[in-house]
């Protein structure tokens, strides 16, 4: 057992006649060198609203983002051929030979010809009941699959394939009728990211600005400090340490108010039962991703806050 | 006995307006205990800012523990800093902390362990005759108090030099008398005291005091030829100005 000091017992002893406030960890007794404050401020409750418009700004593009790789996932590789011969004869021949051309290619995952039934069924409400009395010819249609991965080398030789056993026929890729939405989404995507770029933007400037604000407050207590022998690092810590903390609370705050905003959007969503609204949901991964953002809003709050302060106080002596 | 302080040809000035202090010379030995005196605006507290480094020379060479100060880049200030306590005329605690964490700042800026601090922050402030108002705002404690906590600040560290400004100036003749004696204790440790006082009667109890004198910016007797100021004990000696003088050789 080692050895107790005279010094060490008069220190213990000091110790424990000190009230339980001057016993407090040496980190909580430094940090109190800055008045307490916390919230007293508008910094938490700014940094909360701008953290909400993040949370929905990044689901959205996250949602978004998400919808248009489901959609290509969805769309690539599949196209319809579409045989228009008034001869119902023929039609049909025309028909089987694309199948068997079709048929042979190792990349092809289904081939499905739209029975003449429900092409009429899909069209009745637009040309009447006459449209399933024969008079009408109706083109045949043929959906194709091909394996999305091997879409791309494959498609060009199975489209000269169809064409040189019928040549009139028209083929159209379903990803072509979505490209103006995929558009759109992708468009919107941007512009949520962008979003969400201009508010860590507006979010350093609102530190920036606390920053300042706090420093020119506490001016008399800085100039102590130094005059004591604190280093500007030491000073610009307590200012980061502040700062972060405001940072946490507005973030987790927004984040907590932006989650539930997005749940209850997501049911709505959910009650359209519309496909295409299905795809701009938010995927597991993005919910696992906004827990993120309101930390990187602290680091972002430290990393300004220190900058900010290191700066103002370059001007004292 | 090696200088701690030393001026050449130091002057400051605040602004365009004229110069606060001018061509001031001496030196201060280490370990010397120096009184300044002078009339209210000569510039006393604006040389005791030179001294704790709160600002720099408009010209000349100030140097400090051996280096000059002047041109000297902002990082390696607070080193020199912390080896200097301060006791100001305004005090300037920390109004939000207790007494007990404004003398424990210097100890904790200088990232002493907060196990070591409490021992010698609660020994102070027994001996400043607080010890039973450690939790005390300032905004709760008379002036007297204040400036107690303010010499307790001071030189809880053991500085290498202490600077005062009026450090008595709201104590009772008693509580001078026992602040004066641990300025005395601390310099027979090795501490180099510079005190700037109006108190006379102050001056008188350390015999073995320098003193200098200020007037209108110009240090007055840097000889130190003048041991007291005139008309005070009876002495009188000449008033030289020559400015490349020094004071060496604070008698210890």
């Amino acid at each position: 057992m080692s050895e107790v000091t005279q010094a060490e017992v008069a220190g213990a002893e000091a110790v424990e006649k000190a009230s339980p406030r001057t016993r407090r960890s040496a980190a909580a007794a430094r940090n109190r060198l800055l008045p307490e404050g916390r919230l007293a401020g508008p910094m938490p409750w700014v940094i909360a609203i701008m953290m909400f418009l993040t949370v929905l700004a990044a689901a959205a593009g996250l949602g978004l983002a998400n919808g248009v790789v489901q959609m290509h996932a969805q769309l690539a590789g599949k196209f319809t051929v579409q045989i228009v011969e008034a001869d119902e004869e023929r039609r049909a021949q025309l028909v089987h030979a694309v199948r068997a051309a079709v048929q042979g290619t190792p990349a092809v995952t289904a081939i499905s010809v739209i029975s003449n039934a429900r092409l009429a069924a899909q069209l009745r409400p637009w040309l009447g009941d006459d449209i399933g009395s024969g008079d009408l010819p109706i083109p045949a249609l043929i959906d194709v699959s091909l394996a999305s991965e091997r879409a791309a080398e494959t498609g060009p030789d199975l489209r000269a394939k169809i064409l040189a056993v019928a040549p009139q026929a028209r083929i159209e890729a379903h990803a072509g009728f979505l490209a103006p939405v995929e558009h759109l989404m992708r468009s919107l995507m941007w512009l949520a990211l962008l979003l969400v770029a201009l508010m860590a933007v507006a979010t350093g400037a609102v530190v920036m600005l606390a920053a300042r604000g706090a420093h020119d407050a506490h001016r008399d207590t800085i100039d102590i400090l130094h005059l004591m022998g604190a280093t500007d690092v030491q000073i610009a810590r307590l200012f980061q340490r502040r700062l972060a903390l405001d940072a946490l609370f507005g973030g987790t705050l927004g984040l907590l108010c932006a989650v539930i905003a997005l749940l209850i959007l997501g049911q709505r969503l959910d009650a359209t039962g519309s496909e295409l609204a299905q795809l701009g949901v938010l995927p597991l991964w993005g919910w696992a991703v906004l827990p993120l953002l309101p930390l990187l809003g602290v680091g972002l709050a430290m990393i300004t806050a220190r900058m900010t302060v290191r700066h103002t106080l370059e001007h004292a002596l | 006995m090696s200088n701690i302080i030393q001026f050449e040809n130091v002057g400051l000035r605040y602004g365009p307006d004229a110069e606060t202090l001018s061509d001031v010379n001496f030196s201060l030995v280490t370990g010397g205990f120096y009184f300044l005196t002078g009339a209210s605006g000569a510039g006393k507290t604006s040389l005791l800012k030179l001294l704790y480094l709160a600002q720099r020379p408009s010209r000349g060479v100030l140097r400090l523990f051996g280096e000059d100060v002047v041109m000297m880049p902002r990082h390696r200030l607070p080193g020199f800093r912390r080896r200097i306590g301060v006791v100001f005329q305004d005090f300037r605690l920390v109004p939000h902390l207790s007494a007990y964490d404004n003398i424990a700042l210097p100890l904790r800026v200088s990232g002493m362990d907060e196990n070591e601090i409490t021992e010698p922050v609660l020994e102070m402030l027994d001996w400043v005759g607080l010890g039973g108002r450690s939790e005390a705002r300032p905004a709760t404690l008379s002036g007297g108090e204040q400036q107690r906590i303010a010499i307790a600040r001071a030189v809880i560290g053991r500085p290498d030099i202490l600077v005062a400004d009026e450090p008595t100036g709201n104590v009772d003749p008693d509580m001078a008398a026992r602040l004066l004696s641990l300025f005395e204790a601390l310099n027979r440790l090795g501490t180099t005291i510079v005190i700037a006082t109006h108190d006379l009667p102050l001056i008188a109890m350390v015999p073995q005091a320098q003193l200098m004198r200020l007037d209108k910016g110009r240090l007055i007797d840097p000889t130190g030829v003048l041991r007291y100021p005139p008309g005070v004990s009876g002495q009188t000696a000449p008033i030289q100005t020559a400015p490349s003088q020094t004071v060496t050789g604070g008698a210890r």
